[in-house]
């Protein structure tokens, strides 16, 4: 199971860089949230994977390890805070900006194609 | 403690002549003079001790830690340094009282000069490597702001750029090389250094720090190649050549080569590397001195050449060199600053300094001129004179060494020719000046300076005499001293007297004289030949090099600082490609002894639908709905994963947060493009591709070998106190809002500065109206559904209901603040959805930053509370309570704390959305029916 969770967290990851090494804002906020998606759930493994174990005293024997899941919880509510802060930067950055590029202005590949049209 | 006053008394002058401004000029200069007096005073007072050859000690510690600590130590060595400092520092005050025009500022010049004093006398005195770095460091920064003090001139400018770019480097160096030796020896303190010799020379590092060492000390006293930026500064007014150019600051590298020479000396590099570079500046700079016109710059290339001179001395390596050494230093600076106060007199009572125009000066000031004579006698090594003394003991030890082998016998011959060309410019400096027929083209008539401005070149001159015929007697136990220090305490039989015979060093010594007359006679050819030779600008060339690097370096900034984020991005992942894989290169196996979960049935679909989900994602990512929807179904397979592995808060956290975070970018889309134009080449894709495959398979890599290893976790505390110290059960929630509370304080005031951060930058945003979606398509018509905002208004209460169920057993079940905050905020956002804007604030007007404001306030003074019984900040109380009819209840603070959570969860996602929200709906066509 720990080499199947390990390939989802590096796949998600993988996917997470790959967007945000896009040029526009939206793939790079889809980035992002795919990214902490990773993060949160590598934090979580830091306390191994137990089945049928929550935290809460009295439920079961064998109890998970509460401490990395009370670090994810508020990181799962900063990182939408974070996304949040991300997603309304863009919006004005484009209203600014006119454009939605994540450098501010478009790449002169781009802006020659435009001219030609 | 008196020696600290010896540092304190100057340092605390820096003050006196900026008081005494209003005062006449001469009481200002009395004043300035004070304290100098009486620090020299308190130097002499330890002359007992420190000529019987004992170190007076003052320790204070400072930051131990770092190994820095104020120690001041007084030797022999920093004795004699501490007399020359303070000693011609005072005249040098008296001297420039007279010296400087009523248009300069005083006060200004006497404080630059009281914050040079106080720092060299700081590198003389320190016990401590890094304390002795920051004098050395004030000395640079004083001496730019005294080379510059003439600032409306350029050339002080560009003189004392170049003196403080070339100095400070070379402190840097010395910062380096301190900073080894600390590591070598394991301390900053100079006495442990000093007795270290073995473990400094023996160490792998010892050709680096002795280089960077020298680095340090070729730079500040002028050694070839870094010559070049003394005679630039002779741009400064004529008191701060004579006491920083010539008789202090430009031996402070010769002073530190003293002072490390027991630590340091001895081997092949310090020989070469210290006697070639002394080699060679005494030869470059004495020649260069005979064809400068200007009396300063002759004066300059002198003490370039003499500062050589020393150098080799300490170079040669021999006990009787090092003395030598000491006592050229004592020499070179009394005929030194006589001679530049001289210069400076004739440039202030003449009017010029050019020795073309100067000439005949004997007629108008005969007094001056026998002054300056003799002194420019005892620089040329004259006998009877304090500089032939010193001098005789250089040529007598360079025919005692073996530095080149069986070439040794070229650096008595090379000395000589030296020694012939200082004579040279020495009679040059006598005879062009008050020689030489008549003064030409000059605005005033020469005259005698002012009586007491003579006094200083007066005192200078007669010690010059007097060392030069009663050696023995007058400095004969100060020499034994300092040469006691510079050699560890083991001082070699050497004699004083005059007269040594008719032996080889007094011959190379009428060699000079005669062969300096020669040329000096015959000079004209001489500088025929020497103005062929292209002449080159040091300091056009200097700030050319200068200009030429700062371009190269904005040129590598503009190439790494292009601008564009997008490069940011893989350049910094890049790094942590580099940084995160080469510590797994050297891991044998991932694999930590852990044995694995099995695979069951239900894991291996939701991860299956996790990766094509994610793969969706990037495939689909240009168009961006599409997009949306995927990456819903990843975060859905996360918490469902919270879920099977036993983390029931995080899969409620998560699900909620998913909803508002799909709301959120919806309603981004409205403002965004639909679509993502294709833009990436094939190439580009690749690299990307590459890089994001790099990380993932780094971190993929890093959390198997994480999961593999066997924990040991802080945890277990958690769990045994969570009930007995917390009163809840569920441990995850306990930890936030009791064990962590104070974390979970941190992090609800980042949700709520990242709220009210959006509210902001939505406010006065150049409106933006799409009038259709990315297809073209106009917006839907129809204002709220009926269906489903009837469902949303029956379903509110419910909703709140189960939040407030949720918040309630958060401390003994799954639930809490965080996740029933996020619950309520979606039921809120379903009103908005389903009836508008306008509906929900006719009902419910709030104004959501003075939610989030209340609701950090009582997590703030639930904290605040536990002071008022005396306890830390957010200690946690709880009870139990018998309360009838409803039974035994459980009352705790926490319960307050995850209230002000709650409610900060609720303000900012609301006012994050409803921010949001509002901005589409002022742009929203407006319906028909409605108006």
């Amino acid at each position: 199971m720990e080499t199947l969770f390990a390939c989802c967290i590096g796949f998600l990851t993988a996917c997470g860089v790959f967007l945000m090494l896009r040029g526009r804002t939206f793939p790079v906020v889809l980035g992002l949230t795919m990214l902490s998606y990773a993060v949160n759930l590598f934090l979580f493994s830091s306390g191994r994977l137990t089945l049928r174990g929550a935290a809460v005293l009295g439920t079961t024997e064998q109890y998970a390890d509460p401490l990395p899941q009370a670090l994810v919880l508020t990181a799962i509510v900063i990182g939408f805070a974070m996304t949040a802060f991300l997603v309304i930067l863009a919006i004005r950055a484009r209203a600014d900006l006119g454009n939605d590029h994540v450098d501010g202005k478009l790449p002169e590949s781009e802006l020659s194609k435009k001219e030609s049209r | 403690m008196t020696l600290m006053w010896i540092l304190l008394l100057p340092l605390l002058g820096t003050l006196v002549p900026l008081l005494a401004a209003k005062w006449n000029r001469s009481a200002c200069a009395l004043a300035t003079a004070l304290p100098p007096a009486i620090a020299l005073m308190l130097v002499l007072l330890h002359t007992g001790q420190v000529l019987s050859g004992e170190t007076v000690r003052f320790f204070l510690s400072w930051i131990p830690l770092l190994g820095l600590d104020i120690s001041i130590r007084l030797d022999g060595l920093a004795y004699l340094f501490s007399l020359l400092i303070l000693g011609i520092g005072l005249l040098i005050i008296l001297y420039a009282r007279y010296y400087l025009s009523e248009r300069d500022s005083m006060p200004r010049f006497y404080a630059y000069l009281m914050l040079f004093m106080t720092a060299m006398l700081g590198i003389v005195l320190s016990g401590n490597l890094l304390q002795l770095w920051m004098f050395w460091e004030l000395t640079s920064i004083s001496s730019f702001l005294l080379i510059s003090f003439w600032w409306h001139k350029a050339e002080a400018r560009r003189g004392a750029r170049m003196a403080l770019t070339v100095t400070g480097a070379g402190g840097l160096a010395l910062l380096a090389a301190f900073l080894l030796i600390g590591q070598v020896v394991g301390s900053y303190d100079l006495d442990v250094v000093l007795a270290s010799t073995d473990v400094i020379q023996q160490h792998s590092w010892y050709p680096v720090l002795l280089v960077l060492f020298l680095l340090g000390c070729f730079t500040k006293s002028a050694q070839f190649p870094f010559h070049f930026w003394l005679p630039n500064a002779m741009a400064a007014p004529t008191p701060v050549s004579a006491y920083l150019h010539s008789a202090t600051m430009v031996k402070a590298g010769i002073f530190l080569l003293a002072r490390f020479y027991p630590a340091l000396s001895g081997t092949e590099l310090w020989f070469i590397l210290v006697s070639l570079t002394g080699l060679a500046t005494l030869l470059i700079g004495a020649y260069l001195a005979l064809f400068k016109h200007d009396l300063k710059g002759l004066l300059a290339y002198s003490t370039i050449s003499h500062l050589g001179l020393i150098t080799l001395l300490f170079g040669m390596g021999t006990d009787l060199a090092a003395v030598a050494g000491v006592f050229h230093i004592i020499n070179h600076a009394t005929f030194k600053a006589s001679l530049f106060m001289a210069a400076g007199i004739i440039d202030h009572e003449s009017g010029s300094r050019d020795m073309r125009k100067l000439n005949g000066l004997w007629q108008f000031m005969p007094i001056t001129a026998t002054l300056a004579m003799v002194a420019a006698a005892a620089m040329a090594g004259v006998p009877l004179l304090n500089g032939f003394l010193s001098k005789e003991m250089f040529f007598a030890e360079t025919l005692h060494q073996h530095l080149l082998g069986s070439l040794s016998w070229v650096i008595p011959v090379l000395a000589t020719v030296a020694a012939i060309f200082s004579v040279a410019y020495s009679m040059r400096f006598i005879h062009d000046v008050f020689f030489n027929g008549q003064p030409k083209g000059l605005t005033k008539t020469p005259h005698e300076p002012p009586r007491y401005m003579r006094v200083p070149v007066e005192v200078l001159v007669a010690l010059c005499i007097l060392v030069g015929i009663f050696p023995a007697y007058l400095i004969g136990d100060l020499l034994h001293a300092a040469s006691a220090s510079v050699l560890g305490g083991v001082v070699p039989e050497y004699s004083l007297a005059i007269w040594h015979g008719f032996n080889l060093p007094l011959m190379m010594s009428i060699l000079a004289l005669a062969g300096g007359t020669l040329i000096y006679v015959n000079r004209k050819h001489l500088f025929d030949f020497q103005n062929t030779l292209p002449d080159v600008d040091a300091l056009n060339s200097f700030e050319g090099g200068v200009k030429s690097l700062i371009a190269r370096c904005d040129q590598f900034y503009q190439w790494l600082d292009n601008g564009s984020l997008q490069r940011y991005m893989m350049l910094a992942l890049l790094t942590f490609v580099v940084l995160a894989g080469a510590p797994l290169l050297e891991l044998d196996t991932l694999w930590g002894g852990r044995d694995e979960l099995p695979i069951d049935a239900v894991n291996a679909t939701g991860a299956a639908m996790l990766l094509i989900a994610a793969f969706a994602t990037v495939v689909w990512h240009r168009k961006r709905v599409v997009a949306l929807l995927m990456i819903s179904v990843v975060g859905l397979m996360v918490s469902i994963a919270f879920t099977r592995f036993s983390a029931p808060d995080l899969a409620l956290t998560q699900l909620s947060v998913e909803v508002v975070t799909v709301i959120l970018l919806m309603l981004a889309l409205f403002f965004l493009p639909h679509k993502t134009p294709k833009q990436s080449e094939a190439p580009r894709v690749v690299r990307d591709v590459s890089i994001a495959s790099m990380v993932g398979v780094l971190v993929g890599s890093l959390s198997y070998a994480l999961m593999t290893r066997p924990l040991s976790s802080i945890s277990e505390y958690f769990l045994a106190n969570a009930k007995t110290g917390g009163g809840g059960t569920n441990v995850v929630n306990v930890i936030l809002v009791d064990f962590r509370g104070f974390d979970t304080m941190g992090e609800i005031a980042v949700l709520g500065i990242a709220s009210l951060g959006i509210f902001k930058l939505l406010t006065r945003i150049p409106i933006f109206k799409p009038s259709s979606d990315g297809e073209g398509r106009p917006w839907a018509t129809e204002r709220h559904s009926v269906l489903l905002s009837t469902v949303a208004q029956s379903l509110l209460p419910l909703a709140i209901m189960v939040s407030v169920y949720i918040f309630f057993r958060g401390h003994n079940l799954p639930g809490g603040g965080f996740i029933a905050g996020l619950i309520t905020a979606v039921a809120i956002i379903l009103q908005y959805i389903a009836q508008g804007v306008d509906w929900v604030k006719a009902r419910m007007d709030v104004e959501y930053q003075r939610v989030v404001a209340v609701g950090l306030l009582i997590a703030l003074f639930t904290g605040v509370a536990s002071w008022a019984f005396g306890k830390p900040f957010l200690t946690s109380w709880f009870d139990y309570f018998d309360i009838p009819l409803l039974g035994e209840i459980e009352l705790a603070s926490a319960i307050a704390f995850d209230l002000g959570v709650y409610i900060t969860v609720v303000g900012s996602t609301l006012l994050i959305l409803a921010s949001l929200g509002k901005m589409t709906t002022s742009h929203r066509p407006v319906h028909k029916d409605t108006i």
